[in-house]
């Protein structure tokens, strides 16, 4: 008991929700269960065919649920519903055009070459097919990207387990990282898909109640619907006129969706570079499947995989829906949330990455919080211990082993995917803390999926296809594509007249105020503020008779400032934060954020004043460059990031086969099972109609058409 | 070449986890229903007790994946 004492004490004042015993002790067995599985495991991981590719004996339903669940981390689920709070249905595209053609395309088409190869990894095919130089810069850079959507998973961990229970980040960072380097350190793959397989039950156990009450809270399906589109008036006022309800009528114009996105971006950006970049290509997934016993288990369970992906918007945009629509302030008032770029993030308001746990604190009590945390923690471990482990693969068999030291036993080998999971996981704590760059969680993974996942794809599936494609077309095509990604990238943040953010005045904690409200058009609403005491930080906020920046403290007279701010080319309204302070004649302690409302400031009050321009910011969109690359100056972060990931497989294809076409290919013998055409598929054994592949695969997609049609 | 031993099947783990949570979560849920939460603490719905049948729920799943895929013990063949 002291143990749960211990935990309890971690609690802080400041947390959402109070766990209780039962709901800590159902945290606690999670942890003592993981923890046990990684030790009975390790006397399985003794070869390193055992450790790096759990000895290729997965039945069809452990490959296909370990395949699925390697993308369901709390990371995907939080980002997700957090995606729907943001763009409405069209959150549930992920799921759909964002996913399923992908998965069965992988499952049909690229699984053979990827089984019949025996490649141990994605970048392993291409060296088969292409050589040592496409090898590497796949094996680097998925080595990279493994490590930062790894680190990205305990960043969103520890923020949640902060939001929601006020424990340390650094601490709820640390026990998850090194619960999750113990068991994959001790059983390798086998370990991780262990913990996945028991991860994917856990978080629909604990995830599918909150839709559930949710729907039945909100008066059924239709009135939420209703109550979205009633509430985004105010919670998304920019975009108020927007559709949040449809998944492709919406799409006609860029105006008419809240992602400022087209038909076009949707269907080329989503579902096809996004999509089969992510599915096809990224080994974290691919590493699931091509480790089944045998050719039909690898193909039907990523056909059940594919499957299982159309269910999550079940857990995932509904719970972002009900966000939008029970969510409400103690004043009947729909609860606004903002991005994490937003000033107010944090301060005043949750945000959109805290649509989930708002959900879980409102309808899940005593037992079913501590199941539902439970699951979210489980979540973030096995998306740190899926990319941990494909780290570990990549590392060993596509950088150490071919560049550093080609001679080593099997042994040594197993012992370096040990040591590297150990240091990946190190190497992902480190990056946890880069995340605050970026407005939402997702987006920072599909920065990474556009830099990286589609050039492999383009390079990847011209290989398997076309047998001209040459070694040096698959090494330029890949190499360029990414440059060109990050160029696209940096393109959008870029500011060459400068960006300046908008004006803000955060007031210190204990800062005294006094309150006017007189406003004829909401009584009651604060119409002027006087800061009576204490500090105040400004942001490109100028004052009357003090306009130049730098720290002072107001003499005796007293400073106003008014309710906008000029910038470049327009005047915006300032935002005033005051997190934490005393109303002066009262002496009650309030906290607040106001926008355009004038204020005075006292004689006393210390001010810090600074004025920012910056040429390159990596949380802004440049609104002039987002409409080069996303055809529209509408385009939100989503939209920016389909699109270029569009022009990125573009520029991928083009530059592999003009480099082709000028290049001299392999010889037709050395790529023997691994192009189509020359890999003689296995005989299929005579099997029932409904074991064979194709057969599922017409039934999913299927499927997955009439859910268009319904939800269109 | 010594053959390895059977690896038990990660169905009863996760039956395992799940029975033993079913059975944490339904004796709060009836705790909650015999003795009502104190007004402040209530979740939304709370009326309709979900933590009680969705116990019984995990109960019965945990039940039988544990059952079913129990480790047995090995016979010898002679």
């Amino acid at each position: 008991m002291a143990f749960l004492s211990l935990i309890a004490a971690m609690s802080g004042s400041a947390s959402m929700l109070h766990l209780r015993p039962v709901d800590l002790l159902i945290i606690i067995i999670y942890f003592f269960f993981v923890l046990a599985i990684g030790f009975y495991l390790k006397k399985f991981a003794s070869t390193g065919d055992d450790f790096f590719m759990a000895g290729r004996k997965m039945t069809a339903w452990i490959a296909g649920l370990s395949f699925i669940s390697a993308n369901l981390s709390s990371l995907e689920t939080m980002g997700w519903s957090a995606m729907a709070y943001q763009y409405g249905m069209l959150g549930a595209h992920g799921y759909l055009i964002g996913a399923i053609p992908a998965i069965l395309f992988l499952a049909i088409v690229m699984m053979p070459f990827y089984y019949i190869s025996r490649t141990h990894s994605v970048p392993g095919y291409l060296q088969l097919r292409y050589g040592e130089g496409a090898r590497s810069v796949a094996g680097i850079s998925f080595s990279f990207m493994t490590v930062a959507v790894s680190g990205a998973s305990m960043f969103a961990m520890a923020k949640i387990l902060n939001l929601l229970l006020g424990w340390d980040m650094n601490i709820s960072i640390w026990v998850a990282s090194l619960t999750v380097a113990v068991y994959v350190t001790l059983g390798g793959l086998l370990s991780a898909v262990f913990n996945e397989v028991l991860q994917f039950f856990l978080i629909w156990l604990g995830s599918l109640l909150i839709p559930i009450l949710g729907i039945i809270h909100a008066g059924g399906w239709g009135k939420m619907m209703a109550a979205v589109q009633r509430n985004v008036a105010v919670i998304h006022p920019a975009v108020q006129n927007a559709d949040f309800t449809s998944l492709w009528q919406n799409l006609g114009s860029f105006a008419s969706n809240p992602m400022g996105i087209d038909w076009f971006g949707m269907l080329f950006g989503q579902g096809i570079a996004v999509a089969f970049g992510y599915w096809c290509t990224d080994f974290l997934q691919v590493q699931r499947v091509i480790v089944a016993k045998d050719l039909r288990s690898a193909q039907n369970g990523t056909i059940i995989g594919a499957a299982l992906k159309m269910m999550v918007p079940l857990i995932v945009t509904i719970p972002g829906l009900l966000g939008l629509a029970v969510l409400m302030n103690s004043d009947g008032s729909p609860m606004v949330l903002v991005p994490e770029s937003d000033p107010r993030a944090g301060i005043t308001h949750n945000t959109f990455n805290d649509v989930l746990p708002l959900l879980m604190g409102k309808y899940l009590g005593p037992g079913l919080l501590g199941l539902g945390v439970t699951a979210m923690i489980a979540g973030f471990m096995s998306g740190m211990a899926g990319n941990v482990s494909a780290f570990a693969t990549v590392w060993t068999h596509d950088v150490y082993k071919p560049l550093i030291n080609r001679k080593g036993s099997d042994r040594h080998y197993l012992n370096m995917g040990r040591w590297s999971s150990v240091i990946g996981v190190l190497l992902s704590i480190a990056t946890a803390y880069t995340l605050f760059f970026f407005s939402n969680i997702l987006e920072y993974l599909q920065v990474l999926v556009f830099f990286f996942i589609v050039p492999l794809f383009g390079t990847v599936i011209l290989g398997m296809l076309w047998k001209r494609a040459t070694p040096a077309g698959g090494f330029w095509g890949f190499l360029v594509a990414i440059i060109f990604s990050i160029s696209m990238w940096a393109f959008v943040h870029t500011f060459p007249h400068g960006y300046q953010p908008q004006p803000k005045v955060t007031l210190s904690h204990g800062a005294e105020v006094l309150l006017t409200r007189a406003n004829a058009a909401k009584p009651g609403a604060i119409s002027y503020i006087s800061i009576e005491s204490g500090a105040l930080d400004l942001v490109n906020v100028p004052l009357f008779g003090h306009e130049e920046g730098g720290e002072f403290t107001v003499q005796d007279q007293p400073l106003y400032m008014r309710e906008v701010a000029p910038l470049r080319k327009t005047a915006a309204p300032i935002q005033i934060l005051a997190p934490e302070v005393v109303i002066a004649d009262t002496r009650e302690q309030q906290k607040f954020g106001l926008s355009a409302v004038p204020a005075r400031i006292s004689p006393g009050v210390k001010v810090r004043s600074t004025f920012i321009s910056r040429r390159f910011d990596p949380a802004a969109f440049n609104p002039d460059h987002v409409k080069v690359i996303a055809r529209s100056d509408k385009a939100k972060p989503m939209a920016v990031n389909m699109y270029s990931a569009w022009w990125s497989l573009v520029v991928c294809l083009l530059v592999t086969i003009v480099v082709s076409l000028f290049t001299r290919p392999k010889p037709e013998a050395e790529l023997k099972n691994l192009v189509m055409g020359l890999t003689p598929l296995p005989k299929e054994e005579a099997s029932p109609w409904h074991r064979k592949p194709l057969f599922w695969a017409a039934v999913v997609m299927a499927v997955f058409i009439v859910i268009n049609i319904i939800f269109w | 070449m010594e053959e390895r031993e059977k690896q038990i099947p990660i169905w009863f783990f996760i039956g395992a986890i799940v029975l033993i949570y079913g059975a944490l979560i339904t004796a709060t849920g009836f705790l909650g229903w015999v003795s009502l939460p104190p007004a402040g603490t209530r979740v939304a719905l709370w009326e309709l007790h979900a933590d009680l049948w969705w116990g019984l729920l995990l109960l019965a799943i945990g039940l039988f994946y544990s059952l079913k895929y129990r480790p047995r013990r090995k016979h010898r063949n002679a």
